[in-house]
C-alpha cells in the first residue's frame, strides 16, 4: 500500500487530504465546490480514481460530482431524484401528514463491484441505485412503500436515510438506516424490505420497542463478519450476531451512551470506535474531553482514547459519517468535527495527531487505501 | 437577446462569466427564458427550479427593472426591457442566512 487518500465533506466544500503509508505528513486540496454543503464523498472500491460527492445548498438544491481522476477534477452527473409514482405522505412532527419531499443526498454507496453503480440514501428518506456512474437514478421504491412508511418521523436533522451497508459477500442483501424510523433489510436486491430493530429501545416514542421508529444514527460492520453489525443509535450502543434479526446493547462502560460516529477496525473485527458525546441535546463531549473509545472485545468494555486528543474546553461533535478506518497494516482511524478539525491515528487509535484544525464543520470523512 | 445574470455558484457550476445571452423563440417568459438558460447550459437543471415539478426553488429570486419578478406567473411576458435587451434579468440567490 502506498498511501491514503482521506475525503472530507464540510458545510461549505470539499477536502482531499493524502498522504504516504507513514501518515505524518499531509497534502491538503481544496475546497472544491467552495460555498456547497458536501453531505458525502466516498470513493468507488472497484476503481479508486472514482470518487462521487454529494453536493448541495439550500438556494440551488442538489447536484452529484463524480471524480475519475481520484478528485483532482470533477464534473457534474445526474440530480434528478423522483420518487416512484406518488410519493404518498410521511407523519410530520406534529403528526399530521406530510408529503414525501426530496431534499438531499446525504450518502453515496459506490458498489463493491462494478465502478458505474451506485446507492444514494437521501431525504425524505429514500434509496436511489444508478448503473451508469451517477447519471441516472432510480428509486428502490420499496423501502418507501413498506406499510410502515406512512408512519415514519423526521429526526432533529430531517428524515433522512443516513446509512448504507453492502453484505460485501452477497449484493442482494443491503442495510440502511433512516432517522427515525430504524433499520431496514433486503435480501433481493431492494425490491423487498423488512425492519431489523429488534431489541431496540428508544425511550422517546410511545412504544418504546416497537418495530420501528428508532432514530438509528449509524451502522458498521466488518467486510469478514457480515453477519455481525454494530450501531450507535440516538442512545444506546448496539450489536447484532444474526444481521439484524436481533440486537444487543453493548454500551457497558461508556461515559454516555450518546453519539452519531461508529467504525470497525480494519483487521480486527471486535475492535469497535465510537465518540460519546454528552446527551441529545448538549452534542459535545462530556467534560470538554474529546474521548474516542475504543472496544477490544466487540463492545461492553470500552477504553478512553485520548493522546494527542483535546482534554479541556473542547466542544465539538462527531456527525455520523465523520469517521473511517483505512486498511494499512497498521490501521489508520480518521474522524472529523464540527469544529473543522480532521483527527488521524496512524496505530489503530493509540494516538492522535490533526491532519488539519480549521475548516468548515465536517460532514462527513471518508478513507480510500490507495495501492 | 436577453441577458441573463446568474449568481456566483451557478457561473462557477456553468464555467459562464457575469452575464449569459439567450435568444428566444415565441413569447419571453420566465419559463421560456429558464428553458433556454437550461437547454444552453444543462448543468443547470434542477439549480434554479425544482427537476421535477419546475417550481422555482425556495430561495432563488428573479429580479429586473428594479422588480421582483419571483411571485409572477412563470407564462407571465417578460418586461419589454428584458426582452430588448435593455435591461439583464437577474437570478439571485435569496438572503437567507448561511
Amino acid at each position: 500500500m502506498s498511501g491514503v487518500r482521506v475525503l472530507v465533506g464540510t458545510r461549505k466544500g470539499a477536502f482531499v487530504l493524502t498522504s504516504d503509508g507513514k501518515r505524518e505528513v499531509w497534502d491538503i486540496k481544496g475546497p472544491f465546490f467552495g460555498g456547497w454543503e458536501i453531505y458525502h464523498v466516498k470513493g468507488s472500491p472497484v476503481d479508486r480514481n472514482r470518487i462521487f460527492a454529494s453536493q448541495s445548498t439550500g438556494w440551488f438544491g442538489q447536484l452529484i460530482q463524480r471524480s475519475d481522476d481520484g478528485g483532482t477534477t470533477w464534473e457534474p452527473v445526474g440530480n434528478q431524484f423522483q420518487y416512484e409514482g406518488v410519493p404518498g405522505t410521511h407523519q410530520w412532527y406534529d403528526g399530521t401528514p406530510h408529503p414525501w419531499e426530496f431534499a438531499r443526498v446525504w450518502h453515496l454507496e459506490p458498489s463493491l463491484n462494478d465502478p458505474d453503480t451506485i446507492l444514494a440514501g437521501v431525504e425524505d428518506a429514500g434509496i436511489f441505485s444508478s448503473t451508469d456512474g451517477g447519471e441516472n437514478w432510480r428509486e428502490l421504491a420499496g423501502l418507501r412503500g413498506h406499510d410502515s412508511g406512512q408512519s415514519w418521523q423526521p429526526g432533529a436533522g430531517g428524515m433522512c436515510l443516513h446509512t448504507i451497508i453492502v453484505d460485501p459477500t452477497d449484493p442482494n442483501r443491503v442495510f440502511v438506516a433512516i432517522s427515525a424510523a430504524g433499520v431496514f433489510r433486503t435480501d433481493d436486491g431492494g425490491v423487498t424490505w423488512h425492519p431489523k430493530n429488534r431489541g431496540l429501545v428508544s425511550g422517546s416514542i410511545p412504544d418504546e420497542d416497537a418495530e420501528v421508529g428508532h432514530c438509528v444514527h449509524h451502522l458498521a460492520i466488518h467486510p469478514s463478519r457480515p453477519q455481525v453489525l454494530y450501531m450507535q443509535k440516538h442512545w444506546d450502543v448496539m450489536r447484532t450476531d444474526d444481521a439484524g434479526e436481533s440486537w444487543q446493547e453493548v454500551s457497558g462502560n461508556l461515559p454516555t451512551d450518546f453519539g452519531f460516529a461508529i467504525d470497525v477496525h480494519a483487521h480486527e473485527p471486535e475492535t469497535v470506535y465510537v465518540v460519546p458525546i454528552k446527551s441529545d441535546s448538549e452534542h459535545f463531549p462530556p467534560d470538554g474531553k474529546l474521548r474516542v473509545y475504543r472496544s477490544r472485545t466487540g463492545g461492553n468494555e470500552w477504553e478512553p482514547l485520548t493522546e494527542g486528543l483535546p482534554q479541556r474546553n473542547c466542544y465539538v461533535n462527531v456527525l455520523r459519517d465523520a469517521m473511517a478506518v483505512d486498511s494499512m497494516d497498521d490501521c489508520g482511524i480518521y474522524f472529523g468535527t464540527t469544529g473543522g478539525q480532521v483527527y488521524a491515528s496512524a496505530n489503530s487509535g493509540d494516538s492522535w495527531a490533526p491532519i488539519v484544525r480549521d475548516l468548515p464543520a465536517v460532514l462527513s470523512v471518508e478513507v480510500q487505501t490507495l495501492p | 437577446m436577453i441577458r441573463v445574470v446568474l449568481p456566483a455558484h451557478l457561473r462557477t457550476l456553468a464555467g459562464v462569466g457575469l452575464e449569459v445571452e439567450l435568444e428566444i423563440n415565441g413569447l419571453a417568459t420566465q419559463r421560456s427564458l429558464i428553458d433556454a438558460l437550461e437547454s444552453r447550459l444543462p448543468v443547470l437543471q434542477g439549480t434554479i427550479r425544482d427537476p421535477v415539478s419546475l417550481k422555482r426553488r425556495a430561495f432563488v429570486r428573479f429580479f429586473a427593472c428594479e422588480q421582483d419578478l419571483s411571485h409572477e406567473s412563470p407564462d407571465a411576458p417578460l418586461p419589454t426591457a428584458v426582452v430588448t435587451g435593455a435591461e439583464p434579468f437577474f437570478v439571485i440567490g435569496a438572503m437567507a442566512g448561511g
